[in-house]
């Protein structure tokens, strides 16, 4: 494995409180899924994965068509929609329309997609401000950090960190007390609210036969980002989108519960463009930015194609024992956990990540509590077959090919497999060459006094 | 089959695709429930939440309420016709019929109450339903620190899945629908329950 990944994950390790954060902020979110998910509450919670998995699949299969009725569908209201290939096109377009409306200030509700493009980056550096709204993410865009989790963006962080980076950037000293701190940068964000030339938000759901833009959020905060300015760019990667608005019935049960435990987030917003005429208040221009960073790439693949039917809800990083242990910074992008195991390797290319796949034990708990049944441990096998059968593997991997030679000879062979059998009581003294690494992170387990066979014998 | 359709399918075919196949099935259901049954959900759904809730058995009942809960702050009502008949955009303190963009914004940053109508709220999850319109602006359950809704009993739906059983396209209605389900909230901070964040942290849910 690299060593900026194994050095990430030993930090994270040794990090005692960083440990109790994870345990007890991922425990929590389990708690809450598994609570809104019984039997009792939502009886018919396997029939809505089926049928989120079955239209995501159909949905998928079709996206061409499905991407054709949107873009009519958004044009029929007013709205623009820019297809971006890539990071670049999108601030290039970004960057274009604020210098042609001579916008200064964005605000931005929180989107994976645009951190996936390092959108604030991009347009920092050509003089605008890019404002984080949501809280979490207003609190590590102040750290200069990427979020840690899909959904609980600062979940590494106490309120004594929050009280420090407060102090360092915003001079308000020693303030540890988290409603005062909420209010704190409510104040701060009402004002960016309110001079904003320009809102960027994200997309929870892309709604076809509507032309539509679905956000789903306790906050309030995207609410206000598609409602003050007088712009709106919604950044949706192109897998977001769902055939018809009555299909939320399904998608909209399964995402509040899977994130967070709850039947309905606080708000949903269900936009569709620009404010109409009778309307009183809402932007003026309306954008749909669609894009594409490698999804295309993902989605020429039949057999890990599902890795796209992704709705970022972040149960699978809540119950897995990996990401518990060595949380969201260790994973080399910003979409981590087993979601993140999967489609990182698959848009940037397995060659930059090739230890990913393999940072999983496989359990499967995962794919259990996936809503739209995404089976991440079949994709996570492929991946790996892909890096083991990638170009020049199969010659530097002689010593694993030797082993797996000689193993399958001694299955095949009784005879020697019981001599076999026998040599390996001397197995704890094996401790040279790529066994010592091995044995490093493991124990092995006692020998008992006499083996199977000699038991087996003495019984007659 | 249409000659369109028929084409279509054939350039795909040529082009080793498959022709479109029908999506699969809506799956909504509506589960009968009693108009009383409704109120009562919908009441305990939303005070589950933190939302203030009252049913007012007579419109002078709710504009009382309505008196009690702005409790000496200003505030700015929605143009609802329902709101007028009310009586409440006749209480002392209360702006109404704002139909210019800037003057809204500035009014409802500086007012302590917002007061709406719902277009129509869902039982089983404590939601009321926003339309914008001409009657009823976005910025008004938004952005004051408390939100004060009124709902004729009459437009209490079952849940999600009948409010799109009776608008398959809320884009056909609206530009902007909104679900509003309890006060504005977060958990980003140690997960610490904090409410008003950014939208309104008091909410009042009465139905009429």
């Amino acid at each position: 494995m690299p060593t900026a990944f194994n050095e990430k994950i030993s930090q994270t390790l040794g990090n005692q409180k960083l440990q109790l954060a994870l345990y007890a902020g991922t425990g929590r979110l389990v708690e809450h899924r598994k609570h809104a998910v019984a039997e009792e509450r939502l009886p018919e919670y396997q029939e809505l994965r089926s049928h989120a998995n079955a239209l995501k699949k159909h949905t998928i299969e079709h996206l061409d068509h499905y991407l054709e009725q949107l873009e009519a569908n958004v044009q029929a209201h007013g709205g623009q929609v820019i297809w971006c290939r890539d990071a670049a096109e999108v601030s290039d377009f970004v960057l274009d329309l604020a210098k042609r409306r001579q916008a200064r200030l964005i605000v931005k509700s929180k989107s994976m997609t645009t951190e996936e493009i390092d959108l604030n980056e991009r347009l920092e550096h050509h003089g605008l401000e890019a404002v984080e709204t949501d809280l979490g993410e207003y609190i590590i865009q102040l750290r200069g950090e990427r979020p840690y989790h899909i959904v609980a963006p600062a979940l590494h962080l106490t309120r004594y960190d929050v009280a420090d980076i407060f102090q360092e950037k915003l001079g308000i000293p020693n303030e540890t007390v988290i409603e005062k701190q909420t209010m704190i940068a409510r104040s701060v964000l009402r004002e960016k609210f309110l001079a904003a030339d320009i809102g960027i938000t994200g997309a929870n759901f892309l709604i076809a036969d509507s032309g539509a833009v679905v956000l789903v959020e306790n906050e309030g905060n995207a609410r206000l980002t598609t409602t003050a300015p007088k712009i709106h760019i919604a950044v949706a990667g192109i897998e977001k989108i769902i055939p018809r608005a009555q299909d939320l019935g399904v998608f909209l049960k399964l995402l509040g519960r899977s994130a967070t435990g709850q039947p309905l987030t606080v708000y949903t917003s269900f936009l569709s463009g620009a404010r109409r005429e009778g309307e009183i208040d809402g932007p003026d221009e309306f954008y749909l930015v669609l894009l594409d960073n490698g999804r295309t790439k993902l989605l020429a693949d039949p057999d890990k194609r599902e890795s796209l039917y992704c709705i970022r809800c972040g149960a699978c990083l809540n119950i897995c024992p990996v990401y518990r242990k060595i949380g969201g910074h260790s994973f080399p992008w910003i979409y981590s956990g087993p979601i993140g195991a999967i489609i990182t390797p698959q848009f940037l290319g397995i060659q930059h990540t090739p230890a990913l796949p393999f940072a999983s034990s496989l359990c499967g708990a995962c794919a259990e509590v996936c809503p739209v049944k995404i089976d991440i441990p079949k994709v996570l096998l492929d991946l790996r077959a892909g890096v083991k059968e990638g170009p020049g593997k199969a010659k530097s991997d002689w010593l694993e090919r030797l082993g797996f030679h000689a193993f399958a000879w001694l299955m095949c062979h009784p005879k020697a497999y019981a001599l076999m059998g026998r040599f390996s009581r001397l197995a704890p003294l094996l401790n040279i060459g790529p066994l010592r690494a091995w044995r490093s992170q493991r124990d092995l387990p006692a020998m008992p006094a006499k083996s199977f066979r000699q038991l087996w014998k003495e019984r007659g | 089959m249409s000659a369109r359709q028929d084409i279509l399918n054939a350039v795909r075919a040529g082009l080793g695709r498959k022709p479109l196949e029908p999506a699969p099935p809506v799956l909504l259901a509506i589960r009968a429930c009693e108009a009383q049954e409704r109120i009562a959900s919908l009441l305990r759904c939303a005070g589950v939440l933190a939302a203030n809730t009252h049913h007012a058995c007579s419109a002078a009942d709710a504009r009382e309420y309505v008196a009690r809960a702005m409790n000496g702050r200003t505030a700015v009502a929605s143009n609802a016709p329902f709101l007028r008949e009310c009586g409440i955009t006749g209480l002392a303190n209360v702006r109404t019929g704002i139909t210019d963009r800037e003057e809204l914004r500035a009014v409802c940053a500086g007012a302590g109450c917002g007061i709406t109508s719902a277009d129509y709220a869902l039982a089983d999850t404590g939601t009321l339903v926003m339309l914008s319109s001409l009657e009823e602006a976005r910025m008004i359950s938004l952005l004051p620190p408390a939100h004060i809704a009124i709902v004729p009993a009459g437009r209490i739906l079952t849940g999600l899945d009948e409010l799109l059983t009776i608008l398959p396209k809320p884009a056909d209605r609206t530009s902007s629908m909104v679900l509003i389900t309890g006060p504005s909230r977060t958990g980003d901070i140690e997960q610490n329950l904090v409410r008003g964040v950014h939208g309104p942290g008091e909410v009042h849910v009465v139905v009429i």
